[in-house]
């Protein structure tokens, strides 16, 4: 059963699949550093911060929405989680456990503002989330002067490193996320109404379907992503740029999202194939890097990347 | 004047057009009929290049270009009449629009058509019938030789119909062609000069409109005979109150309604268009609000917040506008049918593909929706089979108290059969109807007792087996005899 919704999945977004092989292929021969396996590893961490939120974002596009905020909300969720942590008294693990609750919080109440205006004050989601974006960024700012937050929580360090059988614990939830996402849209009553809600808003309405309901849940669904990718991500350096965290995240997860064969327009989504997304985006920046090209040049290939992708699966369905 | 050679489309594994040839001369109409799926729809597809044909040739004479009248509206709902008439051929001097001429072109237009349409009106304030008179002015441009008409008289008056009938003979007259597209045989009979027959795909004949009556009309669109229309009214005299509706209020539509619908009945809503007859349904269903008056469900009183509280008591409803709130396209025929009731194919939270596939194969059996594949996209379907996926969607929900709203417009004679007896089935389980309908025909085939609605108001009851349509009308229009 599994195997047979999978394989459908990977037929709906047929083009990115295709992509990722010959990407893969393509840098596996040209480059021998591109294939030692430390580096396939170190591609995947380097994307599941962004990719967590690429899932969620998966949701959002699905019911017709748009999420700008997610990487606002990623470095306010980052400094106040640190905060939290530094001001929690008692072992380090409670510190931690502070630590990821104030993640997740921030970013639930984030989302969960987002989603209200959307879902219940029927805003659109594109004015909403440029608001907020502005909002949650400039709060980070100013709780953090504008600087660095930083923590010497020993264990947190520990767990933003940690590894499982040489598997970084941030690639681990990316791929466990992925499964269980997966199932969320295709197999619950949540995600066959959030495609419903994207695919038409008045049939979903008149099919008894409580529409600013599922579009609330989406929003508050990417602002918990967020916050938790904020908190692996603060773990890994100790510390949380207020400025710089989660820059362009918004960008990266809408344009894995699209890539994998998701619709703008919403009502088709596929979370394996925004993983797909996620990957290729990855191998792309890598190998680049391994060529030696300009990190200022590394924009401007990503950006062809994402318009051909399209491109593709534009054609692909005349 | 046209040309059609040999023409053949083939979605996927399904042949929708079969080698089709016709030819159409100057100044005359042709008349298209065929049950819903026959092709019709793609041949319209095909000839106005939305869809490529697989194979065969479409030629037209130089210089003709061909007007469309779409049977799902094209109109720009934020744009004016004006601007929607001239959407893509704007009348422009130096370079700037020139809104004075398009202005006098689309008022000399509609004087044509003799209907009055505030030209600088925005498309979406007007009612169905004032967008499909839009339609028409889009259609009527002088550079037009060939016109194409898709369903124009669905959502008509009788009165409206004689008018565009009377345009169609003078286009006619003035040398142009029009290939017409209609389910209401005996129109087609009337305006046309000859009737082409469409079965699955196969053009079955072709010849002279004097020499087919409607019923062999219908003989040759579904390949048998077919007897009585409607089925008879339901034997068992209706049980206890199923739905009571007192002095309902909702917005600017539907001031004072009151009615009881009894388990068992189907109780007809008639009126003129505009008359609220869907905003008082879209009310009791919660799905606009309510401004006053009460509703009991089966002498309890209730207060629905939302249309799903609506379910959960039993009721279910079929909106008249199936493409806007009815179906999803996008999504399969199970998912539609499960799309309310998804709840019961959940095992611990998570959906049972097994079961929904199974439940639309049932259904699909029991109304034979063509193809009866579960996972069939619903913009596969013809728009008869979506109705029928519409109703098995409302009737999933197992309802005690169902509104059927306009259930079989745009739907050809052998589905709309099927819809009737679907209906008279429901009534005998013990399920209470409404059939809001502005067929009047549909309405006395099938109900015993009609309400008749007006200006958002209850006009009258009529009841018995010697009901006109005239005196339905005269309630209808307020006209005292």
């Amino acid at each position: 059963m599994k195997g047979r919704i999978n394989w459908k999945s990977v037929r709906d977004s047929g083009g990115v699949w295709i992509a990722l092989v010959v990407f893969l292929v393509a840098a596996a021969i040209s480059n021998e550093n591109f294939r030692s396996p430390q580096n396939l590893v170190n591609i995947t961490r380097q994307v599941s911060y962004s990719g967590i939120i690429a899932l969620g974002m998966t949701f959002v596009i699905a019911a017709g929405g748009i999420d700008l905020a997610v990487g606002s909300l990623f470095a306010l969720a980052g400094v106040v989680s640190l905060f939290a942590m530094n001001a929690a008294g008692g072992p380090e693990s409670v510190q931690l456990v502070a630590g990821l609750g104030a993640a997740l919080g921030v970013g639930v109440i984030g989302g969960a503002l987002n989603g209200v205006l959307v879902g219940a004050a029927r805003v659109q989601p594109f004015i909403v989330t440029l608001g907020t974006m502005s909002i949650f960024r400039s709060l980070a700012l100013y709780f953090s002067n504008a600087g660095l937050v930083r923590t010497d929580n020993v264990l947190y360090q520990k767990c933003g490193m940690a590894e499982f059988g040489g598997i970084p614990l941030p690639t681990i939830l990316l791929f466990v996320l992925t499964a269980c996402l997966a199932v969320v849209l295709k197999l619950t009553r949540f995600g066959r109404h959030v495609c419903a809600v994207g695919s038409n808003e008045r049939v979903a309405y008149y099919s008894a379907i409580r529409t600013g309901l599922v579009k609330f849940w989406t929003y508050v669904l990417v602002g918990g992503l967020a916050g938790l990718s904020a908190f692996l991500l603060g773990g890994r350096l100790n510390s949380v740029s207020s400025s710089g965290a989660g820059l362009s995240y918004e960008l990266d997860a809408i344009a894995a999202v699209i890539i994998g064969g998701t619709a703008m327009t919403g009502g088709k989504a596929t979370i394996p194939g925004t993983l797909a997304g996620v990957l290729l985006l990855g191998i792309v920046s890598n190998v680049l890097d391994m060529w030696g090209i300009s990190v200022n040049l590394q924009g401007t290939v990503k950006g062809l990347v994402i318009i051909i992708a399209v491109l593709i699966q534009y054609k692909r369905k005349d | 004047m046209l040309r059609v050679e040999n023409l053949t489309k083939c979605y996927d594994a399904e042949t929708a057009l079969d080698h089709v040839s016709l030819s159409l001369d100057a100044g005359r109409i042709l008349g298209l009929i065929g049950e819903n799926g026959a092709g019709k729809s793609t041949f319209t597809k095909c000839l106005t290049g939305v869809v490529r044909p697989t194979s065969g040739t479409i030629s037209i004479d130089p210089g003709v270009s061909i007007g469309w009248i779409p049977q799902e509206f094209n109109l720009v709902p934020d744009l004016t009449v004006t601007e929607n008439i001239f959407l893509g051929r704007e009348k422009s001097r130096f370079g700037l629009l020139d809104r004075a001429a398009m202005r006098r072109e689309a008022e000399r237009r509609f004087r044509k058509l003799n209907v009055e349409i505030d030209p600088d009106a925005l498309v979406s304030e007007l009612p169905p019938s004032g967008k499909q008179m839009v339609e028409f002015a889009k259609a009527l441009d002088e550079s037009h030789r060939l016109l194409l008409m898709d369903e124009p008289t669905t959502i008509l008056n009788e009165e409206e119909t004689r008018r565009l009938f009377a345009i169609m003979r003078e286009f006619k007259a003035a040398g142009g062609s029009i290939i017409y597209i209609s389910h209401k045989l005996a129109e087609v009979r009337e305006i046309c000069d000859e009737i082409a027959v469409l079965r699955d795909g196969v053009l079955v004949s072709v010849s002279p409109a004097s020499e087919l009556d409607p019923a062999e009309m219908a003989r040759r669109m579904v390949g048998r005979e077919l007897s009585h229309m409607f089925p008879e009214p339901p034997a068992n005299p209706p049980g206890g109150p199923a739905l009571e509706v007192e002095h309902l209020k909702s917005g600017r539509a539907v001031h004072d309604v009151s009615f009881t619908l009894r388990h068992g009945e189907i109780l007809g809503v008639a009126g003129l268009a505009g008359a609220g007859r869907t905003e008082m349904a879209e009310a009791i269903m919660a799905l606009r609000r309510v401004d006053g008056g009460t509703i009991r469900v089966d002498g309890r009183p209730v207060k629905f917040r939302r249309p799903s509280d609506a379910v959960a008591a039993g009721l279910s409803y079929l909106p008249e506008d199936r493409q806007g709130s009815g179906i999803l396209p996008g999504f399969s025929i199970g998912e539609n049918i499960t799309l309310v009731s998804l709840a019961r194919y959940c095992r611990g939270g998570l959906l049972c593909p097994a079961s929904i596939r199974e439940a639309a194969e049932r259904y699909g059996h029991e109304f034979q929706i063509k193809p009866n594949r579960p996972g069939a996209l619903l913009s596969e379907l013809s728009g008869g089979n979506q109705q029928k996926v519409a109703m098995a969607k409302g009737l999933d929900t197992r309802p005690r108290i169902f509104i059927f709203d306009e259930p079989t417009r745009g739907v050809d004679i052998a589905a709309r059969r099927d819809i009737y007896e679907f209906i008279r089935k429901c009534a005998d389980d013990g399920v209470a109807c409404l059939l809001i309908s502005s067929d009047m025909e549909e309405i006395l085939g099938m109900c015993r007792t009609v309400m008749v609605m007006r200006e958002g108001r209850v006009a009258g009851f009529r009841s018995g087996e010697k009901l006109t349509q005239e005196e339905l009308m005269y309630l209808a229009i307020g006209v005292d005899r």
